[in-house]
């Protein structure tokens, strides 16, 4: 009981409380570079969900079985980028020739994931915060909920936003980063759950 | 001027990673929170670069075209890792303020795009002068943004107080802070960029933060893809006709699959192709 306890927590406080982008900053390109529509923003925030928690399961279960056994923990930030890189690619081609139909909606977001720090983030956290491999899975979910919430919200206040008349020098990139801004004091607010 | 000094000109001012061309803002935005954070970030992320750099060019007519980026992503975390095992025994302190953020140096792009777009195709030399001037320009802006949060945020800079009758702001010492100041930059960028052109001078130089759709994005050379904008023009073509041939190969037959896992770049380049 103690245990579904910690997840929960550990749930609420990766996916709200110490949401990915709006507090730790990872995972920013993809936050501000595919958030102009809701559909793309909810697409790639699936696929982030997809990747993130399949990663966490690979680099827990090679922690724990390759890195910890042959005590070369050193080396976890070389063998998780490699391990990452390899696995999105993999899960491309695997979707593409298995499953086209979940290929078609999420595929074009995977190659702008390799690249994610969010991903290699939510790794080396589950490390360094020592998480067995179910806690770093449920981990990697809240954090990659956290990440889809946030995208969400954004594309849907830039979907308002370009009817707006802002002032020129603000147009663009600016205004998206006032936007980030307002919904992390918003954020904030969600410090009081734990 | 010579090869050397003009490379630390170019990292430092004419194309600083940070205010020119808006590369690496996860690390930019994370540990600005004081400018010793910011200094610290920015000499760690300027070993790195220079270290890898050198490397990379050092190693540039060994590494195959096609598995490039995998052997620099290598070079570069057996770097990172270095730099950080150093940081764990000698700085404890900074370390622990950096955090996770030391171990995703490795993901930083200015890096990756330095290697790809100036060591991979330059002498030893003039690469790690190009990794110091880069990595100069980034601890530069780095501190600059470091001291500017913590001026308002904390009222000390570099940790020296100032007088109590400051009021500071504690917002910008914040998550939400570090968004708000970026903010003000692109849009002093903007502004810069536009009057400049104004008065008919080049400014393109300044990324500014692209604010168009990476999803619809038709340029090959986006920054955000691991490439840097004036070399990526250079080199996507011959990498077009390769790519073009590969994704010939793919409908054809099914072998495709173990090269593919090889090559992240040019699967994405393929990607986009398909796209359109």
């Amino acid at each position: 009981m103690e245990n579904v306890k910690d997840l929960l927590v550990i749930l609420v406080s990766s996916s709200l409380v110490s949401n990915v982008v709006l507090s730790q900053f990872l995972g920013l390109c993809p936050f501000l570079g595919v958030s102009k529509k809701t559909n793309t923003a909810a697409g790639m925030g699936t696929a982030v969900i997809f990747v993130i928690t399949l990663s966490s399961a690979v680099a827990g279960v090679i922690n724990r079985f390759v890195l910890q056994r042959f005590h070369v923990e050193y080396l976890a930030t070389i063998v998780f980028i490699l391990v990452i890189a390899a696995l999105v690619q993999f899960v491309e081609m695997f979707l593409r020739k298995a499953i086209p139909s979940l290929y078609e909606a999420l595929g074009v977001y995977l190659p702008l994931i390799t690249t994610n720090c969010a991903v290699l983030g939510v790794a080396i956290n589950n490390v360094q915060k020592e998480y067995g491999i179910l806690t770093g899975i449920v981990n990697g979910f809240a954090t990659a909920l956290g990440f889809t919430i946030a995208i969400v919200i954004l594309a849907g206040i830039r979907e308002k936003l370009e009817h707006n008349d802002v002032p020129e020098s603000f147009r663009g990139m600016p205004m998206v980063l006032l936007t980030a801004g307002l919904m992390a004091i918003a954020f904030c607010g969600f410090s009081g759950l734990l | 001027m010579n090869k050397a000094g003009e490379r630390l000109y170019n990292g430092l001012i004419k194309e600083n990673p940070t205010f020119v061309l808006m590369l690496g803002m996860c690390p930019t935005l994370a540990v600005t929170t004081s400018a010793v954070n910011g200094l610290g970030m920015g000499l760690t992320t300027m070993a790195v670069l220079a270290l890898s750099n050198l490397f990379i060019s050092l190693l540039r007519k060994v590494i195959p075209n096609r598995v490039r980026i995998p052997a620099f992503i290598v070079i570069i975390a057996s770097f990172v890792t270095m730099v950080e095992l150093l940081l764990e025994a000698y700085l404890p302190e900074l370390n622990k303020s950096l955090g996770v953020y030391i171990p995703l140096i490795v993901v930083n792009c200015i890096i990756l795009g330095r290697a790809e777009s100036y060591a991979y195709s330059n002498p030893p030399v003039p690469s790690l002068f190009d990794g110091i001037g880069m990595g100069l320009g980034f601890s530069f802006a780095l501190t600059c943004i470091g001291a500017f949060r913590e001026l308002l945020g904390a009222g000390s800079v570099f940790g020296y107080a100032l007088p109590p009758t400051f009021q500071p702001i504690r917002i910008f010492g914040q998550a939400p802070g570090a968004f708000f100041v970026l903010a003000a930059l692109v849009a002093f960028q903007n502004y810069l960029k536009k009057t400049r052109q104004k008065a008919g001078k080049e400014f393109e130089k300044i990324g500014s933060g692209c604010s168009e759709d990476c999803m619809n994005c038709d340029k090959k050379g986006c920054t955000k893809r691991f490439y840097d904008t004036d070399t990526a023009e250079k080199e996507q073509e011959p990498e077009g006709a390769v790519s073009s041939g590969a994704v010939a190969l793919k409908e054809n037959s099914g072998t495709r699959g173990s090269r593919g896992s090889r090559k992240p770049d040019l699967e994405i380049v393929d990607l986009d192709e398909e796209g359109k």
